[in-house]
């Protein structure tokens, strides 16, 4: 990685949306090689997707969002990575994680509504041949994502003006 | 009942701040996007604060030696030589103080003798005049020019002694300008002090911030300045520790001796716990590789980038600052005053920014913006002041 492409990765999470020609100005490259570094990094799916970052209870879309602790039995034909692959191919999934601790996979899945998610978990889910357990837990409320503080308690604390 | 006989005068005679004004009308103002601050907007890195918190719970809240923790010290005393090259010792040549702002005022009453003059480069920092008048001395302004990058030349420095000149103050990288001073520069001021016999209080609390490749050359670094400078820091913006309230001086043992003496008895010791967490700022950083410093240093960077193109896309004259978080551009087009300027931005844009001659008179025609804010709200900033130079050209 160059040092071109870790500045344009923190400039691009802070704000996706900065225009060429300011990363430029940021980084003091030309636009040409951010353009290029960029196309690079989409290349080498460094960057994968740019989305924003929404705080849904501020609009009056209906929804619901678990995460589910999944427990799974490797088997021959069929490691974490397999599974991991049956379970995201589901559109309910937005997110699967391998992690170390008590349980295998970390699966957040979103629905409409309770019942939708339910149904998805003891559905789809449970029954698939790996999976020895889930245990799901409800987001009931979200207070920061991506480094996004979702409530105004982003107040700047400095004197207005100092010397 | 009237006070006036029993005040100081000489305190009493010093102009109020030209900040102050501005900041009682900015504060009136709700969700002002401010440009106006003087300190980092990063809070310090978490396992600084963690050191403190440690020591807190671990129940130190002793005074510690009036110096400062030898700890502190040691580290203050490896971290300049290692940064800057030079070299001091823990025990006799460095004083942890109330931060910087303690340093230069104990630097000032160390070394002021009534009717000395003090060299203080213009534009600087608000409280180096102050600080001579309220130590017994005379200041005397040395003034910048833009045409120069706001560097101070040897040649105005030269016509501005007298016999009664003593000191230079030496405030690099610069509050408000964001000037920086190079090793060719410093060298050519090493010929005046050596040749006039002055001594110089180098305030060097940026060091760490300088930009496009340059490098901070410490003052007592340059030929044979060691001896006729104190050398002054701190952590308020290197490791955004302004509240905590640490700084440190770094000279001959006399003087710092000397310095001791005023601290000792009007302070005692600076705050324990910002002085844990000083230490451990450069602990960490040592082991790091100073890796937030440089972190934040970098933010800065393209911020100040941002800020110098907005400005001279908006048709505003405008050098190219390399230190301190800091951009100055002439507002000399619009035909306002910095204080008009600033006044009337604020009133019809809602935007904070500090008139330039708040700083001195070499301010005059330039206002000081700070780019340590976050990019989204310096962007709205730009916006709001390019249509502001638009209507007022």
């Amino acid at each position: 990685m160059t040092k071109l492409e870790t500045s344009l990765l923190d400039i691009l999470r802070e704000d996706c949306r900065t225009p060429l020609e300011k990363m430029a100005v940021m980084t003091g490259a030309s636009m040409d090689e951010v353009a290029s570094a960029i196309d690079e990094m989409e290349n080498r799916k460094i960057i994968l997707r740019y989305s924003p970052v929404i705080n849904w209870d501020r609009t009056d879309r209906e929804r619901v969002e678990a995460m589910i602790e999944v427990r799974v039995t490797p088997q021959r034909d069929m490691g974490f990575d397999a599974i991991a692959r049956r379970i995201y191919r589901f559109d309910e999934v937005k997110s699967v994680y391998l992690m170390s601790g008590s349980y295998d996979l970390l699966v957040l899945v979103e629905a409409r509504t309770l019942k939708e998610l339910a149904a998805f978990v003891s559905g789809k889910l449970s029954p698939l041949e790996t999976v020895t357990g889930t245990a799901t837990s409800f987001v009931l409320k979200r207070y920061k994502e991506e480094g996004v503080i979702f409530e105004n308690d982003d107040t700047d604390r400095r004197l207005v003006i100092s010397p | 009942m009237n006070y006036d006989r029993y005040l100081n005068q000489r305190i009493v005679s010093v102009p109020p701040s030209g900040i102050r004004r501005f900041f009682d009308l900015a504060s009136s103002r709700k969700d002002a996007i401010s440009l106006g601050v003087g300190e980092p907007d990063f809070r310090t890195p978490y396992p600084i604060r963690d050191a403190a918190i440690n020591s807190l719970i671990d129940g130190e809240t002793q005074y510690t030696a009036n110096r400062g923790l030898l700890e502190l010290r040691e580290e203050i005393s490896l971290y300049l030589s290692e940064r800057y090259n030079v070299s001091y010792n823990p025990a006799e040549e460095i004083l942890v103080t109330i931060g910087a702002s303690e340093a230069i005022d104990l630097a000032l009453r160390a070394l002021v003798n009534d009717g000395d003059e003090v060299l203080v480069p213009d534009p600087s920092y608000v409280s180096y005049a102050p600080g001579v008048v309220f130590a017994g001395g005379v200041a005397v302004p040395v003034q910048t020019k833009q045409e120069d990058d706001f560097r101070l030349k040897a040649d105005t420095l030269e016509k501005a002694i007298t016999s009664r000149t003593k000191l230079l103050i030496l405030p690099y990288p610069n509050n408000p300008t964001g000037a920086i001073m190079e090793k060719t520069d410093l060298e050519a001021i090493a010929d005046v002090v050596r040749k006039h016999d002055l001594f110089v209080i180098s305030d060097e609390i940026y060091a760490e911030l300088v930009y496009g490749g340059h490098s901070h050359v410490s003052f007592a670094s340059v030929s044979d300045m060691y001896s006729r400078t104190l050398t002054i820091n701190g952590f308020s913006k290197s490791f955004a520790m302004t509240g905590w309230r640490i700084g440190y001086a770094c000279g001959a043992a006399e003087i710092i001796s000397v310095m001791n003496k005023i601290h000792q008895y009007a302070i005692m010791c600076a705050p324990r716990q910002g002085q844990v967490a000083a230490a451990a700022a450069l602990r960490l950083g040592r082991e790091n590789g100073y890796e937030s410093v440089l972190s934040m240093r970098e933010s800065y960077d393209r911020r100040r980038r941002l800020m110098v193109r907005a400005f001279r896309d908006m048709g505003l004259d405008c050098f190219e600052p390399y230190g301190a978080f800091y951009v100055f551009p002439s507002v000399r087009r619009t035909g306002l005053s910095s204080e008009e300027f600033c006044s009337h931005l604020l009133q019809e844009k809602n935007v904070a920014a500090v008139p330039g001659n708040a700083f001195g008179p070499s301010g005059e025609n330039h206002i000081r913006c700070c780019y340590a804010t976050a990019v989204d709200k310096i962007n709205i900033a730009l916006e709001r002041m390019a249509a502001f130079v638009a209507e007022h050209s």
